[in-house]
């Protein structure tokens, strides 16, 4: 598998909730009926009304924002697709929960040892590939080659234009996803985050980060000079006043 | 007479209040340590960070600003006139840095890990480059305030050695702070659309920056204040009033810069209709930035130690509300997400405050933290009435230090 990725086909979805019971499962989580993102939930189905049903799931994005955020890479992008996390580096900071357009990862707010959580796309799997994909009995939730499922997905909405919303989210939504969602409506209406932003979230710190360097050495230069003339400065000033006393003496 | 009993009296309520604060602290962290952040703080998976990174550190590590302003000033700049205020405005930054460092150790999940940015970087990293920013600055705060320990203990040889690099220190200090105040602004930059567009911008850092100028001048104002009530130590006007002028400037330049990048950005016309957040921002710049900024131009209000104390005090209550409204209202305002701090986050909160303020008061008296003689000489003939405080209202180490002169 070259680059992983899962296409949501929300027009084939018929809410059996197979994705939900696999995903816990996989994940050793006791059963419970899923109801939103938390510490034990890494998917769950939204109910939209007219037999639609929205998945959430963590969007793997291609730049991912609580990957950049994390001051110690306990999240990071995997070569294959998935965004995975170390519980052993992370310092808890909440800063990958606060940076996410999506709103995926949740904490272990009731621990005294708290790890983040969020689906890492079966990553220990391997090429077995996600648990929800193996388990959708309607081919709703399909994992495969990213590149190949956008082209999949592109077919589908363009040969369709009845049924399919003319538009696949997670192509340009915060710089791009590994998780695409094509369905019968816009994804507002679906109920997916509405991310305006088409480039990756962690250009826009890189903006202020990529100054740094410069402070430090124009800073050094600036500060350095003026502690150097004003020193000077006070010399000759020190100076001036013992030649004159000299002159009075 | 019946006013210096009065602020004695004062001084002895808000010794209680501390006390009682500072007890339950360990209480608290038990609960927080055992039983997790939950137990204590109303935060959630919508809303991670809440009063100790809005309050704690963002606003601690700002009012710790004075510390490298001061330095700069009489180090850098050579303008030794300032020298009597260095030692006091130096332990106040140091202890913000370590009260913010204690309380990112109630508030990191996993605390044991706080030592982990040394070896495992990730330069793209905002919190990374704060992390960094804050152990550097830390270092660099802990020498330019061992000078003051070491006198006390007479250890001259260890001075000799601190001496030389004084320079080089205050020169780090300046560009660590100006890294780190900004990149504290930074922190929000990658969350373009889960903030109110009247917070919001891509200037955030550069706001953050001049406004923790602001603040760290006005704490050094504030904190000389409080140390005359409570040591009865005459209070450095003339050079309050010299930095305050400064403050009006950077105030004026905060103001242009804020109400600049809200037209540029289209976001003025987000204030109306008033809103409850828009009030809010309201207030941030009309009772925090506008009015401290007109008071302070007058030379009437910067000469008298009381209307100084004032005003500059708007100017950190007015920074606190700017962070709080960054880190909390305009969060909340954008994601609907709802939040208000619990009552042991409060509480948390200001007894770190207490611990900061009694530590304070403690430094000043058992080490050389204010300057003797010919200051003191100074004042007395520029302002002989502020000189002459009523010794009951002067701490014995203060009293002595005092007297000696």
């Amino acid at each position: 598998m070259a680059h992983r990725g899962i296409l949501v086909d929300v027009t084939k979805c018929i809410g059996c909730g197979s994705c939900v019971e696999a995903c816990q499962k996989a994940n050793n989580q006791p059963a419970h009926e899923a109801r939103g993102l938390d510490d034990q939930t890494y998917t769950y189905l939204m109910d939209r009304g007219n037999d639609v049903y929205v998945r959430r799931l963590c969007m793997h994005c291609e730049d991912p924002s609580c990957a950049s955020a994390c001051p110690v890479s306990a999240m990071h992008k995997t070569p294959e697709g998935p965004v995975v996390y170390d519980a052993s580096k992370c310092l808890g900071c909440r800063y990958c929960l606060l940076a996410c357009p999506f709103g995926v990862p949740t904490y272990e707010w009731h621990s005294a040892t708290p790890r983040v959580q969020k689906c890492q796309m079966c990553y220990t799997r391997g090429e077995q590939g996600p648990a929800c994909a193996q388990a959708c009995p309607t081919g709703a939730t399909k994992t495969g080659d990213r590149d190949e499922l956008l082209a999949e997905a592109r077919r589908r909405v363009v040969s369709d234009p009845k049924t399919y919303f003319q538009h696949i989210y997670g192509v340009n939504a915060a710089g791009g996803t590994d998780v695409l969602f094509i369905g019968p409506k816009d994804p507002q209406a679906l109920g997916l985050p509405k991310v305006n932003r088409n480039l990756p979230m962690p250009d826009l710190t890189w903006q202020a980060l990529k100054h740094v360097p410069d402070v430090v050495m124009y800073g050094g230069v600036l500060l350095g000079g003026l502690f150097w003339l004003t020193k000077r400065k006070d010399d000759v000033a020190r100076a001036e006043q013992t030649e004159r006393g000299k002159h009075h003496v | 007479m019946f006013r210096e009993r009065l602020s004695s009296v004062r001084l002895g309520f808000w010794s209680v209040v501390g006390g009682l604060l500072i007890i339950t602290l360990p209480a608290l962290a038990y609960i927080r340590y055992t039983r997790g952040l939950g137990a204590v703080t109303h935060l959630s998976d919508g809303f991670p960070w809440g009063l100790w990174i809005g309050f704690d550190l963002l606003c601690g590590v700002g009012l710790a600003a004075g510390g490298f302003a001061v330095t700069a000033t009489v180090h850098i700049l050579h303008l030794k006139d300032f020298k009597p205020i260095v030692r006091p405005t130096v332990l106040t930054a140091f202890l913000g840095y370590l009260l913010v460092i204690t309380a990112l150790l109630m508030d990191l999940g996993r605390p044991w890990n706080i030592w982990h940015p040394i070896i495992m970087w990730n330069p793209h990293s905002v919190m990374f480059e704060v992390g960094w920013c804050v152990m550097l600055y830390t270092t660099v705060l802990s020498l330019e305030f061992a000078p003051i320990v070491l006198e006390r203990f007479q250890l001259d040889w260890m001075l000799k050695l601190l001496k030389p690099i004084t320079p080089i220190l205050v020169i780090l200090g300046v560009i660590l702070s100006t890294l780190h105040q900004s990149s504290l602004g930074s922190l929000f930059l990658i969350v373009p659309e889960k903030m109110d567009p009247l917070w919001y911008t891509p200037i955030l850092p550069v706001l953050f920056f001049v406004s923790a100028l602001a603040a760290g001048i006005a704490m050094t104002v504030v904190e000389s204040w409080f140390s005359r009530r409570a040591f009865g130590r005459p209070i450095e006007t003339h050079l309050l009033a010299r930095l305050s002028r400064v403050s009006v400037l950077i105030l004026a330049l905060y103001l242009v810069l804020r109400l600049r990048d809200l037209a540029a950005r289209g976001a003025l016309s987000t204030i109306f209709p008033l809103t409850r957040v828009s009030m809010m921002f309201l207030a941030e710049i009309g009772f925090g930035v506008i009015v401290p900024m007109v008071l302070l131009a007058f030379a009437r209000f910067r000469e008298s130690p009381r209307r100084l104390a004032a005003a500059q005090g708007l100017v950190v209550l007015g920074f606190i509300f700017h962070r709080l409204n960054v880190s909390i209202t305009a969060v909340q305002a954008a994601t609907g997400h709802a939040y208000l701090p619990s009552v042991p986050e409060f509480l948390v909160s200001a007894g770190l405050v207490a611990v900061g303020m009694t530590i304070f008061v403690l430094a000043c008296r058992y080490l050389p933290v204010f300057p003797e003689g010919a200051v003191v000489e100074e004042e007395r003939s520029r302002h002989p009435a502020a000189a002459a405080v009523p010794a009951a209202l002067r701490s014995e180490g203060a009293e002595t230090a005092f007297d000696r002169t």
